[in-house]
């Protein structure tokens, strides 16, 4: 059963993270899911501080409203300081990400966390913290349950405003000029982000969520030429990776959520040479550009 | 020679940007009428692309106002379409040219509301008015410079709008796409829509467009083609370039060199 719950906790997160790092690849924005996992911290320390508990809610809201100041601080130095974007990122989350660092060893006394849990997570954990009904009816772990509904909010999110996203990550200039907010999806999907990465830390750690949120999209990419199957794809690449992560971890008696990043890496190496469009062992069939 | 009209499709009212606090655009005061195929003409650095970018409301303005079909921009959304510079997006994007040319009929569509079967025809008849329909499914990484401006002009002519901005269609297109994409803007003129195209190629620009506008950071002129392609004004919007420049030109018409940019 505890097999079970790991590796349904790895896909859940994995859906999540698959379905959003293909716009953030595309829009090149990789690293702002690398930036949002780390810089959450501060926001995770101040809530804890606040209410003196564990509890998700208080968490989530902390977090989240730190992972928005983190693509608002980003936007603002690379539109207004005219930093480069991989600059603008790069100062901005070590900056809050070292802020929670301090909070944590100042307040270490009170704060029952401490930086690798946020950074590596224990997803051999997930199963120890379940939810029990007063009847003594054991309805699976509380983390379970919780990215159930962010991947269900995740997922109404991609499918209703899927357009939306398409257009303003293809060409925000058309988007803008037909009438579509390019800043308001923006600041959605990354919302969106944010909500991800605070859900997924605490079991899986930030590391195992930034490789979620570029591996499997970038392999999609290699494998697929059609956005709705980059997006299918990579789901189901992050699926798989959960699966033989966590059996991997298993022989090797390893850590878990490392061995699922591992997987990813396998995965992208395999597309990387493979792939039947971009790979490098195959012969080139696809017609080649022509340019004026 | 900057001729206002009656009842504008588009009305520019003192308008100036900057970037950077460099004003790029100054006091702009323009009326453009219907049913007319507009050049936006000038040097590089002229703030031609800006000046439409401008009017779609894509980039801050400083001051001045824009007003099409006399109403703020935001009320007129889905009257207008806007075809931008090729290279403005990544084409090594997962995505077909159908899937491209759909994105016309988003803005109809409001939030939440998956394309129906009148947006894809309408898709499908676009890509036929530009001769792309035999490309509908093929990736858009494996088009030629031509073929992607056919698609962006496909994608707006879906959207069936009144007014259309083209941020340099011709520039980088092999010659058929430039006479097909020039027949087309043609009859979309004669249906009654205003089609403002910016353009860098002065040759030609004379038999293009019914409309002239010239622009050098500020408005040096704006009327009817054969009033405004003149000699003196040229030399105001291009300076002592222009004599170099028609020099080259008359030389290039003797030998019948086709004289176009390679992109």
């Amino acid at each position: 059963m505890n097999a079970f719950w790991i590796i349904l906790t790895g896909s859940l997160v994995a859906t999540c993270c698959s379905l959003l790092g293909c716009f953030l690849i595309l829009r090149r924005m990789a690293m702002v899911g690398d930036a949002i996992s780390h810089a959450v911290l501060p926001g995770i320390v101040i809530a804890f501080m606040f209410t003196g508990s564990r509890d998700t809610v208080p968490m989530l809201i902390g977090a989240g409203l730190l992972g928005v100041l983190t693509t608002f601080l980003i936007e603002f130095f690379h539109r207004f300081a005219r930093v480069q974007a991989d600059a603008a990122i790069g100062v901005t989350f070590t900056w809050l990400f070292a802020i929670g660092i301090i909070l944590i060893s100042v307040f270490a006394g009170q704060v029952d966390l401490d930086q690798d849990c946020v950074l590596y997570g224990e997803i051999a954990y997930v199963p120890l913290d379940l939810i029990i009904t007063e009847g003594g009816l054991s309805l699976g772990p509380r983390t379970v349950w919780m990215l159930a509904v962010v991947t269900l909010l995740i997922g109404a999110f991609v499918v209703l405003g899927y357009k939306e996203l398409f257009l303003t990550t293809f060409d925000p200039a058309f988007a803008a000029a037909i009438g579509i907010s390019t800043t308001l999806w923006y600041y959605l999907l990354m919302g969106a982000v944010s909500l991800t990465t605070v859900a997924s830390f605490e079991s899986v750690g930030a590391i195992l969520v930034v490789a979620f949120l570029v591996a499997p999209p970038a392999t999609a990419y290699l494998l697929t030429d059609d956005f709705k199957s980059m997006l299918g794809l990579s789901v189901l690449l992050g699926i798989i990776a959960s699966f033989a992560g966590y059996y991997l971890a298993v022989w090797l008696d390893g850590s878990i959520a490392g061995a699922i990043a591992t997987v990813t890496g396998i995965e992208f190496l395999l597309a990387f040479l493979f792939s039947p469009t971009h790979g490098k062992l195959r012969s080139q069939k696809r017609v080649q550009t022509i340019s004026h | 020679m900057i001729l206002q009209v009656e009842n504008p499709v588009v009305e520019v009212h003192d308008l100036t940007v900057s970037y950077d606090r460099k004003p790029v655009l100054w006091g702009i005061d323009l009326t453009l009428p219907a049913g007319a195929l507009v050049g936006v003409i000038g040097p590089n650095g002229a703030g031609k692309s800006t000046l439409i970018k401008a009017m779609m409301n894509l980039l801050p303005v400083s001051s001045g106002y824009v007003r099409i079909f006399d109403q703020p921009l935001k009320q007129v959304y889905s009257r207008i379409s806007y075809v931008p510079q090729r290279e403005s997006v990544d084409w090594d994007f997962p995505a077909s040219v159908f899937d491209v040319v759909l994105m016309g009929r988003y803005g109809q569509l409001g939030l939440f509301k998956r394309p129906r079967k009148a947006d894809k025809d309408a898709a499908m008849e676009a890509l036929e008015k530009v001769g792309m329909q035999s490309y509908a499914n093929r990736q858009i990484s494996q088009l030629s410079g031509g073929q992607q401006q056919r698609v962006f002009l496909a994608r707006a002519l879906a959207q069936n709008a009144d007014v259309y901005f083209m941020d340099e269609p011709f520039a980088g297109v092999d010659i058929a796409t430039e006479t097909a994409i020039i027949q087309l803007l043609r009859l979309m003129r004669d249906q009654g829509k205003t089609v403002i195209v910016v353009h860098h190629d002065l040759q030609s620009a004379s038999e293009y467009f019914d409309w002239v506008v010239l622009l050098n950071m500020r408005l040096v002129a704006s009327g009817p083609t054969d009033q405004v392609l003149n000699q003196e004004l040229l030399e105001q919007t291009y300076g002592g370039k222009l004599t170099l420049l028609s020099k080259v030109g008359d030389l290039l018409r003797k030998q019948e060199f086709p004289a176009r940019e390679k992109s």
